[in-house]
């Protein structure tokens, strides 16, 4: 079972939510935790793993031998993502733009071109109590995120529960982080500019053909309007979390707080048992609609 | 950089939700008709604030995707092993939201029967609010190309800047430090980092200084609802002055902010509070600081 815990806005609560599912079902069940936030990974702060493993993220990019180089220019002429180019005598890669497919490699008519590891980011692990936590960490100034969120999810056992902290928005990266997810639970708030990302990242989730449900966190604040679009599309409403300043104090110290307040353990298992009711039967749903 | 190009303020955050589009919103308000721009195309919220009227919408496509002809298709897999994005499965076809838009599947098809077509990755809009104009966009639901299409905004921003005549683009940016915000810093020349005071915010904000180190940027620092937590707050204000960023001002927590969103109004003309007070404060100090910078 792979839960992805999504939102379009950010700051609406997503690592809040993951990691409170996450050590609440730690005990319970065989978990594994992945930090797909790779630009601001921050689960970390409330998870406090113990790490014990580092491995570096790399992506083939070309380096061109000059004395075989002809300055043909076919692998610049080739390139999707213009980070190769030849200037007269001159074949100049833009490490930051490759996206590492070697597609100028295949095209050099005199093999000119190898490609060499450029590390990109990293991934580690490691174990919080009864959880295998791992994340990915982009390095700062790359702008490629995607291939890191890809690596860390090689990591997934298909047998056991895995919860997904996804970053915020609808770009790639959240692709990559729900791609292939069972179920897609997405976070937002009462507000205006919640609905509206809330709407965007719904329109991802459709179109990838994932279960969803949604939690309203800071309940109270702002309007209905979140509620009623979620009615009128039938979309479930699994967790409704209070605007509450105490939460609010407790995530500033980087303390999950179901290890403070009581019965919310309690309620975030409920939260997967609903999860898994939805997942099998937004799944049948759909079957029978096709 | 050109003594006539316009200057270009861009905020951002590191992490999400720390209240970029309330302080933009607010400096629209305050700046009164320079060129506004809204460069999270992931989850763009500023017109939800300013109404904009939609000038021009055009079409923006970013990259290609690999499609597949199958009456040409021999099944023969070759494509399949030199995908590096696990985009073709093991009945040969194609995983659209996989496809990075290399064109090696294209290129090592012995058949011809791919070939790459470019997708609708979103909308690069043009608009006049009561405000100034504004350059925005929209990214189509599970597209990519976030990066590109935020640096054709930004063009379209530096345009509406020359022809109008004005020295100020104001950009609200997107989370994070990856490939939307290093497009969105380019020729800026002044970045103003909204954070709040958590762990989390800290951590976020520690990479986002490290990026605008690393592209040689200047930063400033708001700390936004400081008071929820005054010890992280200080380390904040720690982090400012090792770093040498300047503390422009610190917003408290306020529902007001919740409420002016509610009636769908920046936060300085929704109330004369103290947090529209703060960013009132905050803006001309930003305003000193833009003419500073060279």
């Amino acid at each position: 079972m792979q839960i992805t815990i999504s939102a379009g806005k950010g700051g609406t609560g997503k690592t809040t939510v993951a990691t409170n599912l996450a050590l609440a079902l730690a005990g319970e069940y065989d978990v594994q935790f992945f930090d797909c936030d790779v630009e601001e990974p921050d689960s970390e702060i409330f998870l406090r793993p113990e790490l014990d493993n580092e491995e570096p993220v790399n992506l083939k990019v070309p380096e061109v031998n000059d004395e075989t180089c002809t300055y043909c220019g076919q692998c610049g002429d080739a390139c999707e993502f213009n980070a190769i180019a030849t200037f007269g005598e001159n074949t100049l890669v833009y490490p930051e733009l490759c996206h590492g497919c070697g597609l100028c490699s295949l095209v050099c008519p005199v093999d000119a071109i190898t490609e060499v590891d450029n590390k990109i980011g990293k991934l580690r692990s490691g174990r919080a109590g009864n959880l295998e936590y791992h994340d990915g960490n982009l390095t700062i100034g790359e702008p490629m995120a995607t291939p890191i969120i890809s690596r860390l999810k090689k990591k997934i056992d298909p047998d056991g529960v895995s919860i997904l902290d996804s970053p915020p928005g609808t770009a790639c990266p959240v692709i990559e982080s729900l791609h292939g997810s069972d179920f897609a639970l997405l976070v937002t708030e009462p507000t205006l500019f919640g609905l509206h990302d809330l709407k965007l990242s719904v329109d991802v989730v459709k179109e990838l053909e994932i279960p969803l449900g949604v939690v309203i966190n800071r309940d109270g604040i702002g309007d209905d309007r979140v509620e009623r679009y979620c009615d009128s599309e039938g979309i479930p409403i699994l967790m409704r979390i209070p605007d509450d300043r105490d939460i609010a104090v407790y995530y500033s110290k980087g303390v999950p707080f179901i290890e403070k307040m009581d019965g919310w353990k309690e309620r975030f298992l409920e939260l997967f048992e609903e999860i898994e009711g939805q997942a099998e039967y937004q799944k049948r749903q759909k079957l029978i609609e096709t | 950089m050109n003594s006539e190009d316009p200057k270009q303020l861009l905020v951002i955050s590191g992490k999400g939700g720390t209240g970029k589009t309330t302080i933009v919103a607010s400096f629209a308000a305050l700046a009164d008709g320079e060129v506004l721009s809204d460069c999270d195309v992931d989850a763009a919220d500023l017109h939800l604030i300013l109404h904009p009227e939609v000038k021009t919408r055009e079409e923006f496509s970013g990259g290609k995707v690999a499609v597949k002809d199958d009456n040409l298709c021999t099944d023969c897999g070759i494509c399949r092993e030199h995908c590096r994005y696990d985009a073709i499965d093991e009945n040969f076809e194609i995983d659209s939201f996989s496809c990075e838009g290399c064109g090696v599947c294209e290129y090592v098809c012995p058949e011809d029967a791919i070939t790459m077509e470019p997708v609708l990755s979103g909308y690069s809009i043009e608009s006049s609010t009561e405000y100034g104009n504004m350059a925005h966009g929209e990214l189509v639901a599970g597209e990519e190309t976030s990066g590109k299409l935020v640096t054709d905004i930004k063009q379209k921003a530096g345009k509406i800047a020359e022809d109008t005549g004005k020295e100020l683009i104001i950009i609200d940016g997107s989370p994070g430090i990856g490939c939307p915000v290093i497009a969105s810093l380019s020729n800026v020349d002044l970045a103003l980092i909204v954070t709040e005071p958590t762990l989390s915010g800290l951590s976020d904000l520690r990479r986002v200084t490290g990026l605008l180190d690393h592209f040689e940027i200047q930063g400033n620092i708001v700390i936004n609802k400081y008071d929820l937590n005054l010890e992280v707050t200080g380390k904040i204000e720690e982090l400012a002055e090792e770093d040498g960023l300047t503390l422009l001002g610190k917003i408290p927590y306020d529902s007001v902010v919740t409420e002016a969103m509610v009636h769908e109004k920046s936060v300085v003309e929704y109330s004369s509070s103290p947090v529209a007070r703060e960013i009132e404060s905050i803006w001309k100090k930003v305003k000193r600081a833009l003419k500073d910078v060279s």
